[in-house]
Formats: C-alpha cells, structure tokens, sequence
C-alpha cells in the first residue's frame, strides 16, 4: 500500500492537473516548446500608446478576446483558461470541481476606460461628485463588479462549481506561491480533498506600468524587447512588466490515487517569513528570505542536499538577483555553484500575482519532462552572483526536487518545494 | 469542554466613529441610547462615520513611517498595534516574530487631486490614453503606489510593529474579513500555527470608497437612519464607516503557559458563498445559523449587517425567525467597514461574553433587550453584495 501521509503524519499533497497562460501562449504545450527552445515573450506595447512612457515593452498577453477589455475582465479569462486547461487533466468534472479556490489576482480598481466613459456621459459638476452621481444612476453591475476584490473569484466560483467561500489574496509577487500554499494547508487539515490554486494577472495597464516606473523597478531596453531581462547578468536593469496565469488541481495523494487519477508530481512543502526591514528593499543580511527557503526544506522534510533545481524568483531586478544569490548561497552553502538554477522571468517576464503559480506550474514540467528550461540573456554574467543558471540552452538532467522562490514588495516571501515522487 | 488547540481571543484591537480600544466601544455601546457620530455634509448625499481623533503616534513611531502610508495603512496598522499591546505581544520579539498574520484588505486611497484633474482634461482631449501617460508620469508621488497596495497593510504591519511569522492579505469585502478567520482559526486548532493577528480596516472617507457601493446604487442617502430602518428610503441602505478592527487569536495553551488573560473562545467559523441571483441567500444564511449556532436558550448576535436591502432584509428575517435570538445591528453606531465588518462583529461579540452583559438595543424599534449574561454570542457578516459568513463566540 503506497504510505499517503508525509514525514509529520499528514495528508501528501500531490498535483493531478496544471494549466498555463503566458505571453508564449495559451496552454502546457505551446509554453514548454517555447520556454525550452529559449523563447522570449517579451514584445513592444501596442495595448496603449506608449507616448511619455520609460518603458514601453511588456509581457501582455495580446492573444485572449479580453486582453483589451480591462484588468479585471483580462484577469478572469487568464484564471480560467488555466484552470480549465488543469481541471480537464485532473478529470474531474469541469462544472462541479468539489473542492475550494484560492485565487492569487492583482488588487482592483475602476478602469481608466470605464472612469473616463462615467465622467464624460455627463457635464453637470465635476470630479468625484460627477461620479458618484452619474455611477448610482447605472442600470448594469458589469462596471461595478470590476470594482470588487471578491468578484473574479465568484466568477469562478460559479464557473467550476468550487465548494465555499473562494478565497482571494495578495501577496504581491509571491501570491502565486501562497495561492499554491493555502491549497496544500486546507488538504493537509483534512477540509477537503482537492483544492483548486490559481495565479492570474492580466492588470498590465497604463497606470500599473506607471507606478513600477515610478519605482525605478522595471527595464528600459526598449529597442530589443527579447534581450530586455536578463536575470543574473551584470547589465540587468529591471524587471519586465508581464501577464499569465497558471492553476494547479491539488489533491490528497490518497484521494487521486483512488480515483486512478494521473499523479503530475508532489506540492511536499512551503515556507514563509515576512520581512520587517522596509516595503520594497529585503533585509541586507537576506535573513528572511533565507528563513523561508528553510521553512519550505523542513515542511517537505528535506535536507539541503536534496533540491535538484532551483526555480528562482530571479526578477532580472539589481536588488532581487542579488538577494536571492545571498538568500540561496547561504542555505546551499558551497553546493549552490554546481546546483542548476534559472529563471523563467528571462523568457516571459514577470507575471505579478500569478507569477508563483506559472513557476510551479514549470517547475513540474521540468521534473516531468526532464529538462531544465533556460535562463535566456545570459551574454554577461555578473561576476558578483555566481551561479549555474542554465544559460541561453535547455538541459536535460534528471530533477527529482524543486525548490521555486517567490518574493514580494512589502515584505513576502514564500517557496514552495516539489518533488516528482511522493518520497 | 475546554481543550489545548481551542483558539481563545488574547487581544482586540478596535477603532471607530466611537473612538478606540475595547474599553471605550464597551462603554458607549453599553450606554443605552447611545448616539451614532455622524459626517452629513462632507459627502452629501450622503452620510459616513468618520474616523475619530487619532494620535498616530501612540502606535506608529517613527513619522517616516506615517509619511509612507495612506490612512487606511496607518488606521489598519494603528489597529493592529492596540491588538497586540492588549494581548501583551508587541514589542515582545520571540512572540512577535513567530506571529502569524492574516489581514483583510481592499485597496488603499488614489490621489484625489490627480484624478480630478485628468479627467477634467478628459473633457476636451480625445487621445484620452496619452492624456492619462502625461498626467500619471508626472504628477503621481512614486512611493503612492505603495502607500495603496493592497498587501502593504500587512507589509507595514511586520515594519512597524515586527509582525513577521508570516504575512497573508485576504481580497474581497466582507468575505475577506470572513476567510481571514476562518483561516486563522483553522490554523490554530490544526496545529499549524500558535498565535495570529487577524483582522482588516476600512477608510470611507474617499470618494473612490464610495464609489467602491456606488457603482451599484448600494449607498443610504437623505437622512440617517438605524441600519434596519433603511428599506424603502433614498438610495441602497448602506452606510458606511471608517474603522478598523485586529484580533489575536492563540492557541488556549499557548496563552495560557503565558499567563495571558482570555476574552473569550473563538468557536465554530462557518462561511459560504450563496448564489444570490438564483435566490440562495436565505437559504444559506439558515445553513450558516444552523452550523454556527444551535442555542439551546437564548442567543445574543452581534449583526455585521450593512443596511443593503436585499441582504438585510433576508438576515433580519433569518434571525427574526427564531425567537431566541436578540439581534444587534452594530453599523447603526459605526456604519459599514467592509474588510473590517466581521472582525469587528467578533470583537464585540468577545466583549459582551468577557463582560458577562448584553449590549442594549441599537434600535429600540427593531431590536429586542436580552436579559441575563451572554455565554455565546454569535457574530454574522452579510455581504452587501456577496460572501456569507458567521462565528460563535464563547465564554472562555
């Protein structure tokens, strides 16, 4: 009888089904080829004029009927298509899923089209007066809807037929990852028997690329979109602004395996420490970030010899990169030069709130396929980060265990571990 | 039946219209009659709770960090920090960096000034979509974005008050304050986590959060009234209020081994997710009375309701329909705090046990006296739109 319980007696987690929505298209198999064939989806902005902008290239997702319908809309079609795409691997019935959601998404607000429209379908007085005015005499809740935290996620709701009250949540960047993490908790306490995470970001609006600007977060290579991140290299300046989705059917070893449902590989841990020291620069020691890649090795009841592959965060920002090699060459110790570890952010760029669930998403097909998807743009190494990121070319290796990092503005990090094998 | 992995509440946190703390809202909700603080003029047509005089300072130190915060950042984290100084926690750094945190948010406040003046622009530009890069590029404050991000609520929590377990934000109304203790106490009682501030705030006083009920003519206008009066009058029923409420729930043994007092025990949080347009609401809410709450005699409730018609109308006959129940619509005093909202009920429905007393009635029209000492008191948030959620509260 195979053993369902993992090292501290509770329920092993595993993953029966996996969607994907990136700039490198729509499903599992047009992104592996893509990713493995060093592809970038990084491309010029043509959604909005670019006029006044620093950064005028992103990750958006151009392809989908709601790509130019707003955030909220474009959010909730990247969730579903993924989830759709994992719900149909996993078998089960695509209306009535059974389980919970946890959705990571963008926070929202009212779209500058729709504030715009609202504003000007009157003359009488003006600024928020006028918009209060003119929103109370609306006959549709369409524009409403786009207004409420909760509403992607009933959507979903009603579309898979999830059990509950879905759960929405932000943790900036790593939400993706705490989407993944609060799946695997309600399995492990025995509240359900399968969970549905999902990661979507489709807010690459005018106003979002603004403020990263502001920030002096994202990349200004502008004239070559492809070369533009370039995670780890001495030159990077920046992350690129992206969109995807990606969704994982979680499910009680036992119970997939019950239901002779394909097992795709194992959630085995996760970990998170919050950071106290300032809302978007990491401790200087990297204490936190090095807490949680610990915390997510003593969840899954590893040791720090047994992670075969490192799906880094690896922004292509100055600090992150840095960071991160601090954070990882601290836990790894002298083992990290030789251990494999690269950044899907090269080739699709960052995807937000649904970059943690997109990386998972990767990191089981590396497992699964046996090759390692590249860190692209790698032409000029930063001698102070010293890594084998897998540059430019795919590589095969056998990876029994991931280790996929997800760190965030105000002071998330969150890692997640997987396995191909329940251990 | 008491038992160690009970989760007990060790520290309440609570701002208001009222003022601030567990023992001000107990005194003047105690006090009968008590009046609500209203704002009429500011927001005409219509009226908020606003926030009460508030010296920053007390639990947000250093100014630096006011000054990177909007005032639903630092209410939120003020909030947070009363929480924890009650259960004896802040400033305490083992237990503090073993906290786990769940907070409730929306979003924070846009730059009123700059929007106005764009789409005052909007008016005779057609290349609206430039008009927004010019304006956005130059006159947004860089660090604004932050001073508004939904998860900096938390994020500024774990700086200012070195909250750094782990740190989650839950999206989405009143269901967010819902599932953040639902979670948390899930949490405790699996062992997964021994200590936990949860709970959110809420600033109305900004157009945008008006806007927030607005889009869908959910908002009270014309004269105010108590939150189970509003059917049949101007406009959607709610009023809304700024506030916040933070709880620290802990495992019974673990505040016991640290000698802490306890307000009350958190029992059974229940949630759900009604399919309103197919007429589910009263449906679910039975469900989720009956999960939370079979009292065997009489049952104080402290009601989140928020005057949206629809949903309350269909709470009030819930509880209305079982004549055990004396109901207490709290937003007749503090108006509706969204995210806040069910926190808030909790926090309430803990004082009245720890007090041993029954709040009088809010409304002496609509509301029924309970007499003798709450030993449960059940705590229910409706959304006005959507998400569905209950708790019992026990004494300790």
């Amino acid at each position: 009888m195979a053993n369902f319980r993992d090292h501290m007696g509770r329920p092993i987690v595993a993953v029966t089904g996996i969607g994907v929505v990136t700039s490198l298209g729509v499903g599992k198999s047009d992104n592996w080829a893509a990713l493995t064939s060093g592809k970038s989806g990084i491309h010029p902005i043509t959604r909005f004029p670019v006029d006044h902008l620093n950064t005028r290239i992103s990750g958006m997702v151009d392809f989908l009927p709601s790509s130019s319908r707003g955030a909220s809309l474009l959010t909730y079609e990247l969730a579903e298509t993924a989830a759709q795409e994992a719900v149909g691997e996993a078998g089960l019935n695509a209306g009535d899923f059974g389980g919970p959601l946890f959705l990571a998404s963008p926070p929202v607000e009212l779209d500058w089209h729709d504030r715009f429209a609202l504003y000007n379908s009157d003359k009488q007085d003006s600024g928020a007066e006028r918009l209060l005015r003119v929103a109370r005499g609306l006959k549709e809740l369409d524009v409403f809807e786009t207004t409420q935290f909760g509403s992607i996620a009933d959507r979903l709701a009603d579309r898979f037929g999830t059990r509950g009250l879905p759960i929405t949540l932000s943790t900036a960047c790593a939400s993706g990852a705490t989407a993944i993490q609060l799946g695997v908790e309600a399995i492990r306490r025995g509240e359900c028997d399968q969970a549905l995470s999902i990661g979507a970001d489709g807010s690459a609006t005018a106003e979002a690329l603004i403020r990263f600007s502001l920030l002096s977060a994202l990349s200004t290579h502008n004239d070559n979109p492809e070369k533009a991140s370039k995670p780890f290299s001495k030159d990077r300046d920046g992350f690129v602004l992206a969109e995807g989705s990606g969704a994982l059917v979680l499910e009680s070893l036992e119970a997939a395996l019950a239901r002779g449902a394909a097992v795709l590989g194992i959630l085995s841990g996760c970990g998170e420490k919050a950071d106290d020291f300032h809302r978007t620069r990491s401790k200087p020691d990297g204490s936190p970030a090095i807490a949680a890649v610990r915390a997510a090795l003593a969840d899954a009841g590893l040791g720090d010899d047994e992670i075969d592959y490192v799906n880094a965060h690896g922004t292509s920002t100055p600090e992150n990169d840095k960071m991160e090699h601090l954070s990882l060459s601290t836990v790894f110790g002298e083992r990290i030069g030789s251990m494999p570890i690269s950044s899907n952010k090269s080739m699709i760029g960052h995807t937000l709130s649904a970059a943690g669930a997109v990386e998972a998403a990767f990191s089981l097909m590396t497992m699964r396929e046996s090759v390692i998807p590249p860190t692209i743009n790698y032409d000029n190494p930063d001698p102070a980060i010293v890594l084998d990121v897998v540059p430019n070319k795919k590589r095969d290796a056998q990876v029994r265990t991931v280790l996929s990092n997800s760190f965030g503005f105000g002071g998330q990090n969150t890692c997640l571990v997987m396995a191909r094998e329940p251990v | 039946m008491s038992s160690p992995h009970d989760v007990v509440i060790t520290g309440i946190g609570l701002v208001s219209s009222l003022g601030e703390g567990p023992d001000t809202h107990w005194q003047k909700l105690a006090q009968p009659s008590q009046k609500p603080v209203l704002e009429a003029a500011r927001f005409a047509p219509y009226t908020v709770h606003p926030l009460p005089e508030i010296d920053w300072n007390l639990q947000i130190a250093k100014r630096g960090d006011q000054r990177q915060m909007e005032t639903w950042q630092r209410l939120g984290t003020y909030a947070a920090g009363l929480a924890l100084d009650d259960a004896g926690i802040k400033g305490n750094d083992e237990l503090c960096t073993t906290m786990d945190m769940v907070v409730a948010a929306g979003g924070g406040e846009r730059d009123e000034a700059v929007d106005a003046d764009i789409l005052a622009a909007s008016e005779s530009r057609n290349d609206r979509d430039v008009l927004l890069n010019e304006k956005l590029t130059t006159e947004l404050r860089p660090t604004l974005f932050l001073a508004q991000l939904s998860n900096l609520l938390a994020g500024n929590i774990s700086i200012v008050h070195k909250v750094t377990g782990s740190s989650r934000t839950f999206m989405g109304e009143e269901g967010a304050g819902v599932a953040a203790v639902e979670t948390a106490a899930a949490r405790i009682r699996s062992g997964q986590s021994t200590h936990i501030l949860v709970g959110g705030a809420f600033q109305t006083e900004h157009s945008d959060m008006l806007l927030g009920y607005e889009l869908a003519g959910y908002l009270h206008r014309g004269p105010w009234k108590p939150v189970w009066q509003r059917q049949g009058a101007e406009g959607g029923g709610v009023v809304s209020g700024s506030g916040g409420a933070f709880l620290v729930l802990e495992q019974r043994e673990h505040a016991a081994s640290r000698g802490r007092r306890i307000y009350a025990e958190l029992g059974p949080v229940v949630s759900g997710r009604a399919r309103r347009a197919r007429g589910e609401l009263d449906a679910e809410i039975a469900l989720l009375l009956k999960q939370a709450a079979q009292p065997n005699g009489k049952l104080l409730a402290m009601s989140g309701a928020s005057g949206a018609h629809a949903a309350t109308s269909a709470e009030k006959a819930a509880l209305d329909a079982n004549p055990a129940i004396s109901a207490r619509g709290f937003a007749t005093l503090t108006g509706h705090m969204k995210e806040a909202q069910f926190p808030f009920a909790v926090a309430l429905a803990a004082l009245a046990v720890d007090r041993k007393a029954a709040y009088p009635v809010f409304d002496a029209a609509a509301e029924k006296p309970f007499e003798g000492i709450p030993a449960s008191v059940l705590a229910t948030a409706i959304g006005y739109h959507q998400f569905e959620g209950m708790a019992l509260v026990n004494a300790a």
